[in-house]
Formats: C-alpha cells, sequence, structure tokens
C-alpha cells in the first residue's frame, strides 16, 4: 500500500536532488535547466498526493497550472540559452562568470 | 467555484483591459507601426496612462470585492498598486524610449512584454488564491527575464538573463514547493481560509512551508542572502531593462509578502516575521556596506536597492497594520525615487556612451546645472534627508519598528541608514565639488529633462507635504 509519506518522502528527494544538481553542477546549463524542471515536478508531486489526501480536486488543477508555466519557463530558459551559446560558444556553467555578483 | 460570468469580467476591469490592450499593442506594431516602432511606443504609453484612469475611477474606493469564486479581490490595496504600476511603467518606458532607439532595441517585442510583466504584477496585487499569487508572479518573472536578455547581441545582456532566469525559477520553484506544504496542510488553496484554518500550533510541515515561501518571497525582492542575481542582472541588462527590474516589481513584491504573509499567514506572523527581520538586518548591512566600494553606478543602485528592500521588509517584520503601511508608503517612495535615479542614467547618456562609472558624474554641476540638481534631489531623498520623501519614509518604517517594540533593529536600521547617506552623498560630492575634466555632455532631449524635472518635484513637494500619499496608503491598508 502506497500511503502518503511515501509520496511526500519521493517528492522530497527529488527536491534536494534538483537543488543539490543546480548548485553543484558547474559543467553544462542545459542540466540546470532539468534540474529546474525536477524541481517543479517535485512540488507538483505533492500537490496531487495532498489532493488525493483531502479529497479536493484543486490541488490538481494547480498542477495542470504548474505545468504550463514550466513549459513557458522552458522555453524562455532555452531561448536565452541561444543567445548565451551564439555569442560565447560554450553552455559551460563554470565560463558564465563575466560579471561578479 | 461559480462559472465564468460578465460580473467577474467588469469586476477585475485593469486586468481584462490590459490583457486586451496587449493584443491591440501586438498586432498594431505588427501590422501598423511596421519600422516605425516610435508609434508603438506611444501607443503603448497612451494605453498605460489610460490604464491608470480607468483602474482609479472605473473602480469604487472603500470596497472589498471579490471575482471568479474567490480566486480574484478588487480592493483598495490593489487599486492603490495597480495605478502606481500603471504610472510607473509608463514613465519607465518614457525614459527609456530615447536608450531603446539609440541602442537599436526599440523593437514592438518589448512593449509587449512590459505590458505582459505589467499583467502580471496587476494579477498578483489582487490574488486571493495560491494559484492567482502563482499565475501572477510567474507571468510577471517571465516577461522580465525576456526583458533582460532583449539585447539579442550583447553576451553580457544573455549572461544576466541566464542567470535572473536560473535564480528567479529556482524562486518560483521554493515557492511552489511552500505552496504544495500549505496545500498539504490545510486542504485549500485560499488564501482567506488558509488564514482562518491555520489557528493550531505550527507543526513541521506548516513551519517548512513558511520557510520556502519566505525564501522565495526574499529572492523575488532580492534580500540578502539571495541577493546575488541583482547586481549582476542591473549591471548586465541594457539600462532601459535594468530600470524596468528595479521599479515596478517591487510593488509585486510588496503585494507577494503582503498577500501570501500578512493575509494568508496572519496567524503565524511570529515565525515569518523572525525570519524576515534576519534577512532584512543582513540587508541593509549587506546591501550599505557593499555599495560603498562600488565604482559602477549600477551596481551601486543594486546594492542599494538590496538595502532599501531590508527597510521595506523591516515593515512586514512588525507584522501589523502600521507596519504594512510603512512597508507600502516606503515601497511607493523607493520606486518614485529608483525610477528618477535610472532616468538621469539614461539622460546622461549618449550615442556610443553610457554614463555607468561614477567618474561620469564628475564635475556635472558645471556642465548641466538642471541635471545635477535632479541627480541631487534623488540622492538626497534615497539617503533618507529631510525634507525630501525618502525621509519620510524611512521614519515611517524606523516608527513602526519602534511601535511594534523593535528597538534593536530599529537602531540597526537607523545606522544603517548613516552607513548609506555616506554614498549617496558621494555622488552629490563629484557632481558638485570635483572637476569636470573632458567628458561628452548629457543628452539634451527636452521632453525627458522636463518629466525628470517633474519627478524630481515630486519628490520634493511629497516630502514638503506628505500628508496626501500618507492618508492613501493609510486607506489602503485594512486595520490601519
Amino acid at each position: 500500500m502506497i500511503t502518503l509519506q511515501h509520496v511526500l518522502v519521493l517528492s522530497g528527494l527529488l527536491f534536494t536532488l534538483s537543488v543539490a544538481g543546480i548548485f553543484i553542477n558547474r559543467k553544462n546549463v542545459i542540466l540546470l535547466l532539468m534540474c529546474i524542471e525536477l524541481l517543479l515536478l517535485s512540488a507538483n508531486f505533492n500537490f496531487v498526493a495532498f489532493s488525493r489526501y483531502h479529497g479536493n480536486i484543486d490541488g490538481q488543477v494547480f498542477v495542470f497550472f504548474v505545468l504550463t508555466v514550466a513549459a513557458a519557463e522552458a522555453a524562455i530558459g532555452l531561448a536565452i540559452l541561444v543567445v548565451l551559446f551564439r555569442r560565447r560558444r560554450s553552455i559551460n556553467v563554470a565560463e558564465i562568470s563575466t560579471l561578479k555578483g | 467555484m461559480s462559472s465564468l460570468s460578465t460580473i467577474d469580467l467588469v469586476r477585475s476591469l485593469p486586468e481584462v483591459y490590459l490583457a486586451a490592450a496587449i493584443c491591440l499593442v501586438l498586432l498594431f506594431d505588427l501590422f501598423v507601426a511596421g519600422e516605425r516602432v516610435a508609434r508603438t511606443a506611444t501607443l503603448t504609453l497612451l494605453v498605460l496612462v489610460a490604464g491608470a484612469a480607468l483602474t482609479l475611477y472605473g473602480t469604487t474606493p472603500g470596497t472589498r470585492i471579490l471575482a471568479y469564486g474567490g480566486l480574484y479581490v478588487a480592493d483598495d490595496v490593489s487599486r492603490l498598486l495597480k495605478v502606481a504600476a500603471f504610472l510607473f511603467t509608463a514613465l519607465t518606458l518614457f525614459y527609456g524610449n530615447g536608450y531603446l532607439k539609440r541602442r537599436g532595441l526599440m523593437r514592438g517585442e518589448f512593449y509587449v512584454l512590459t505590458l505582459s510583466a505589467l499583467l502580471g504584477v496587476l494579477v498578483l496585487a489582487s490574488a486571493t488564491n495560491l494559484l492567482t499569487v502563482y499565475v501572477g508572479i510567474e507571468l510577471l518573472s517571465l516577461s522580465l527575464y525576456g526583458i533582460v536578455a532583449f539585447d539579442r547581441d550583447n553576451g553580457i545582456a544573455a549572461e544576466a538573463g541566464m542567470k535572473y532566469f536560473v535564480l528567479g525559477a529556482i524562486a518560483s520553484g521554493m515557492l511552489l514547493y511552500g505552496m504544495s506544504l500549505l496545500y498539504g496542510v490545510t486542504g485549500t488553496l485560499d488564501l482567506a481560509q488558509l488564514s482562518t484554518q491555520l489557528t493550531q500550533s505550527p507543526g513541521v510541515g506548516l513551519i517548512m512551508g513558511i520557510t520556502f515561501v519566505v525564501a522565495a518571497v526574499a529572492f523575488k525582492f532580492g534580500a540578502t542572502p539571495f541577493h546575488m542575481w541583482v547586481p549582476d542582472v542591473y549591471q548586465g541588462a541594457p539600462v532601459a531593462s535594468s530600470m524596468l527590474v528595479a521599479t515596478v516589481p517591487k510593488l509585486a513584491s510588496f503585494a507577494l509578502a503582503f498577500r501570501l504573509l500578512a493575509e494568508g499567514l496572519t496567524q503565524q506572523s511570529a515565525e515569518w516575521s523572525a525570519m524576515l527581520a534576519i534577512l532584512a538586518v543582513l540587508s541593509v548591512i549587506a546591501g550599505n556596506i557593499i555599495a560603498i566600494a562600488q565604482a559602477n553606478i549600477l551596481r551601486m543602485l543594486a546594492y542599494s536597492a538590496i538595502a532599501n528592500v531590508g527597510f521595506v521588509l523591516f515593515g512586514f517584520v512588525v507584522a501589523s497594520a502600521t507596519g504594512y503601511e510603512a512597508a507600502l508608503y516606503y515601497t511607493l517612495a523607493y520606486v518614485l525615487m529608483t525610477v528618477a535615479a535610472f532616468g538621469a542614467v539614461l539622460a546622461m547618456s549618449r550615442d556610443g556612451f553610457e554614463a555607468t562609472r561614477l567618474d561620469d558624474y564628475k564635475g556635472l554641476s558645471r556642465r548641466d546645472p538642471l541635471l545635477a540638481g535632479i541627480i541631487a534631489v534623488v540622492m538626497f531623498s534615497t539617503a533618507g534627508i529631510p525634507p525630501f520623501v525618502g525621509f519620510w519614509a524611512k521614519l515611517r518604517v524606523i516608527l513602526a519598528l519602534l511601535d511594534g517594540d523593535q528597538l534593536w533593529i530599529a537602531i540597526v536600521a537607523v545606522l544603517a541608514s548613516v552607513i548609506g547617506a555616506y554614498y549617496y552623498l558621494r555622488v552629490v560630492w563629484l557632481m558638485y565639488f570635483d572637476p569636470p575634466g573632458e567628458r561628452p555632455g548629457p543628452s539634451q532631449a527636452l521632453a525627458l529633462r522636463v518629466v525628470l524635472a517633474l519627478n524630481a518635484l515630486a519628490i520634493l513637494l511629497l516630502g514638503i507635504a506628505p500628508g496626501g500619499l500618507l492618508d492613501m496608503v493609510q486607506r489602503a491598508i485594512p486595520g490601519g
């Protein structure tokens, strides 16, 4: 029997994995974008699980919005990445450091 | 939830109007304006001014009307924020037009993106549901990523855009995760229900949810230690884009914090105000100290923004109507001053020359007394020196802190403002007491200079007679 706890642990793991991926990854911007997708999906997991747990549909409706936004976000991220690649000929994270925050 | 009806469309008039106007501007740019993009720019300005008038006269003050089955509310806070957002966006575009033209960036898409970012601000200002909050903040953020990376031939701008995008997306992810936990604890997405249901002592899930939400709010504000993107975006993006990022989204950040924390997590104010207190204290200290070391005026403004965001958060730390009033007043005053500061930087730049170094401002009083005077007003005001509006804003926040028994934080706020005064006044010193040397003169575009002067005059007049704006803010915040 899969309970709420199982799903929450899984989504927590996915969340940790994606945040760790974003901060540890020094090689590739595409990986960053994938981690960001994973981050949003881990939240989706929570919404669906809680929606089922509470027996109301709101959480699942929210997921549809998140999926739509995630698609738009990926499109914009890739667009910026293409611009960056045209100028730099590189998608290495460590090389994107002209500006010192 | 009830189905969509005409009455809902009327209740959300500003958003419906703006969404229609975006389509209009897009089509106008494509089929009518063609190569003469300046026409699109003019149309956009008209749309914005008409939008402000529509929001002001099309909605009834003193009412609180829900629409779309409780997803949306038209109340006094949203009304004030929307009118301000329309007007400040118009001002920003007006200052930016000349710059965009010189840099070859004057394309219709810039205006469409700006308007859709504004739509995000409006949606956020009226949000009463986690879903509306999320849609609003994403609409704003996604448009801003595009605006920052708008200069396609500029590698630095693309880099700034990429950093902004990645950090912004992490913030959105954290916001979403926090929201999912809040939903898990209560089983509702409605902020009012959230506030009534969360009365028991907070468990682990709720604390985690609040932590994620607070971190995301701090990210969107640009508060330390989530401020990394601010200086890079200000410096890397085209100045007209930085100006858009620096001004109107601050209103959205206020709305985000107000709706989520003040209205949604009302009962948990002890938890989030303690977290915000740490973030705010770090922001004012780090922002003001690092700003001193900057030689680039945009980076200086960026760290100044971080410090000022700390002051806005101080208002939330108090977690009472007095505090929110102070925060809203501070936000409005800060945006008014920042628009003028960026406008002055744009007025200084000419073909192929951008006045981004502080050295470019040396001896400006002898080359261009009017512009030097405007910048001096802005700097005095941001430093918090009477009789300008920035003084009253800082005073309100510090009084609110004392009112909320936050004596130590109030002392930190005062000390940080004293440090901050140093680098603002240094700009004035450079302009008035340093020799000019060989530097290109500022742009002489008359309209730009007149509006900038009026902007500076507004900063002065609101400082001499602060009552009007204060009244508006007090009426906007419920229970104030």
